[in-house]
């Protein structure tokens, strides 16, 4: 039976998620959503461009998933992350956990989307009325 | 020898797949790669920081690169 789910998407479909993760063995099912903000330090952000080198993404988030898997016991996980332009309030990326008991998929979830900031190779651009910047190229 | 590029380092170079030049030799190592390209683009030395991946892998300065490997430069990663 399949216990991962990694994917990269045009369109998250934040359902899709609790479907998932639904498991007979768990007690508890959490999911992280990540969506666009509108503003960034006051400037209006317009859209969110998304890039990713799919075949590495794929393989980290594999990694971290199972990774996470071992570390708390989960029984399933779902890593999936969209690409392309994203508008205001739309979903970016979703993470999620089912396990016995909630501490677990708590915490999974919580490293699940900080390990994927830190290492699975997707970049976003944020698009300004006047200007676009690569987030987190310069110091 | 091509190298892929995503995210600013695409933007740095102008073209989402560069063809490394085989004068006067190719790089061996991830760390003569880097070196090769700051001193062709600068503004890579500019970056928070870049790694090299190495056939989907991060791959250390150390690491012996070959011809047939696919090789990509990660610049800051930003996804979430």
């Amino acid at each position: 039976m399949k216990n991962t789910f990694i994917d990269i998407v045009d369109k998250i479909d934040t359902a899709q998620v609790y479907t998932d993760l639904i498991d007979a063995h768990s007690g508890g099912i959490c999911v992280f959503v990540g969506t666009v903000r509108e503003f960034t330090n006051n400037e209006q952000v317009i859209s969110l461009e998304f890039e990713a080198y799919k075949t590495m993404a794929i393989n980290e988030m594999q990694k971290i998933a199972e990774e996470a898997m071992q570390k708390w016991s989960l029984n399933k996980v779902v890593i999936r992350h969209a690409v392309g332009i994203k508008k205001i309030t739309e979903a970016v990326v979703v993470v999620g956990a089912s396990s016995a008991h909630r501490d677990a998929c708590f915490e999974g979830c919580r490293f699940l989307i900080d390990t994927l900031k830190e290492r699975v190779p997707i970049w976003k651009k944020e698009v300004f009325s006047n200007k676009s910047v690569w987030v987190s190229a310069h110091p | 020898m091509k190298v892929l590029l995503f995210g600013i380092a695409k933007d740095i170079i102008g073209t989402s797949i560069f063809e490394m030049p085989s004068q006067p030799k190719y790089p061996t190592t991830v760390k003569e790669l880097k070196v090769i390209l700051v001193q062709m683009f600068p503004d890579f030395a500019k970056l928070s920081s870049f790694a090299v991946a190495v056939n989907s892998e991060y791959a250390h300065d150390d690491e012996a690169l070959q011809l047939n490997d696919e090789i990509a430069i990660i610049p800051p990663v930003s996804g979430g």
